[in-house]
């Protein structure tokens, strides 16, 4: 079987590894201009109505770290802290939503086999 | 993309908020039925990846940028109700640990990018599919052109929310044309990378493309799954 756990472990690694070169490396190059809703906002005449977040003053606020003067190093730490937050999550959430099926029905021989089966390949509607 | 607090009133918000909540249990609950066996870290990585990729903006026009929303990468990659559940958790850390996206918004977001980028974009996705050559190519092709699609669909949920609960008069109709323009601009750099992904992962582990699972065969068989150990 080609799909086994430690193939899937290194693509996950090597991915992993693109991402977090993304966020620290690519991401304190990105523009900063306004992004589309923002530039729509400024040119119609609704930008004013943004109210402050309520979490601005959080230690990571807008993508930086606080404290840390050098905005590409914040930026690019920020970036770092943020992927391995959404991986951790996303690791924990999906491992249990994966299991959520056997717990919740707890039929006969459900330990395996029921992932490869159809209904996934419906599209939503 | 990511509204913030202040734009949309608190009914359309709260509104927004409860059709979202509905939305990713609905998706939560085909986790299961999707995601294989010791896929779980793929989901997270497709997450982290999105997280990533929203940070690099890229210039649009003269002083504007977008990036990626991802929801049409995610779905592709790990199916549509995992990649909603992506797309969502993404939103919930950049509200919640960045500051980007307002608390009160947390639901429009939720609606514009997961289940209207994600969901409806996957749609999109099969649908372009069938018109398209059972190829490899005809995957990456139809990932590329659902995500710009599916920006644009955003755009316009985004319209729809500030029509019914937008907290500054303005001309609807000028802002539909503004968004619909400046999010087609942004749905090429959308759909270029959501291709260039997806055919970089089809180059390396085309059986990890939830997409193309009809054109992998070692896929395919009920009865590959079960691992020895447990």
């Amino acid at each position: 079987m080609r799909t086994s756990r430690s193939t899937v472990g290194m693509f996950v690694i090597g991915g992993l590894l693109v991402a977090l070169g993304l966020a620290v490396f690519a991401s304190p190059y990105a523009s900063s201009s306004p992004d589309g809703l923002e530039r729509v906002a400024i040119d119609r005449g609704f930008a004013e109505a943004a109210s402050d977040h309520a979490l601005a003053d959080s230690p990571l606020a807008d993508y930086g770290v606080r404290g840390i003067d050098d905005p590409r190093l914040s930026t690019g730490l920020s970036g770092l802290v943020g992927v391995l937050i959404t991986f951790g999550i996303g690791l924990v959430l999906f491992g249990l939503l994966r299991r959520s099926r056997e717990l919740g029905r707890g039929g006969p021989s459900s330990r395996d086999g029921a992932s490869a089966s159809a209904p996934g390949a419906s599209a939503p509607a | 993309m990511h509204i913030p607090d202040g734009f949309i009133n608190a009914p359309v918000s709260i509104a927004a908020g409860a059709a979202s909540l509905g939305a990713l249990a609905a998706s939560a609950r085909r986790v299961s039925e999707e995601l294989a066996e010791r896929a779980a870290p793929l989901a997270g990585l497709v997450a982290a990846f999105v997280f990533a990729a929203q940070m690099l903006n890229f210039p649009v026009a003269a002083g504007t940028s977008g990036h990626l929303l991802g929801g049409v990468l995610a779905a592709v990659l790990v199916g549509p109700w995992t990649g909603a559940i992506c797309i969502a958790l993404v939103l919930f850390v950049q509200a919640l640990v960045f500051a980007d996206g307002g608390l009160s918004a947390l639901g429009l977001n939720v609606v514009n990018m997961a289940v209207i980028g994600a969901l409806g974009g996957y749609v999109v996705f099969r649908a372009l599919r069938g018109a398209l050559p059972r190829t490899r190519s005809g995957v990456v092709v139809a990932s590329g052109v659902a995500a710009g699609i599916s920006v644009v669909l955003a755009a316009i949920g985004f319209w729809v929310e500030y029509a019914l609960g937008g907290t500054v008069g303005v001309d609807l109709g000028t802002v539909f044309g503004a968004m619909v323009g400046v999010h087609l601009l942004i749905g090429i750099g959308e759909g270029v990378i959501t291709a260039l992904t997806v055919g970089a992962v089809m180059s390396v582990r085309p059986d990890l493309v939830h997409g193309a699972r009809d054109l992998v065969p070692s896929a395919a068989p009920a009865r590959s799954g079960a691992p020895s150990g447990g």
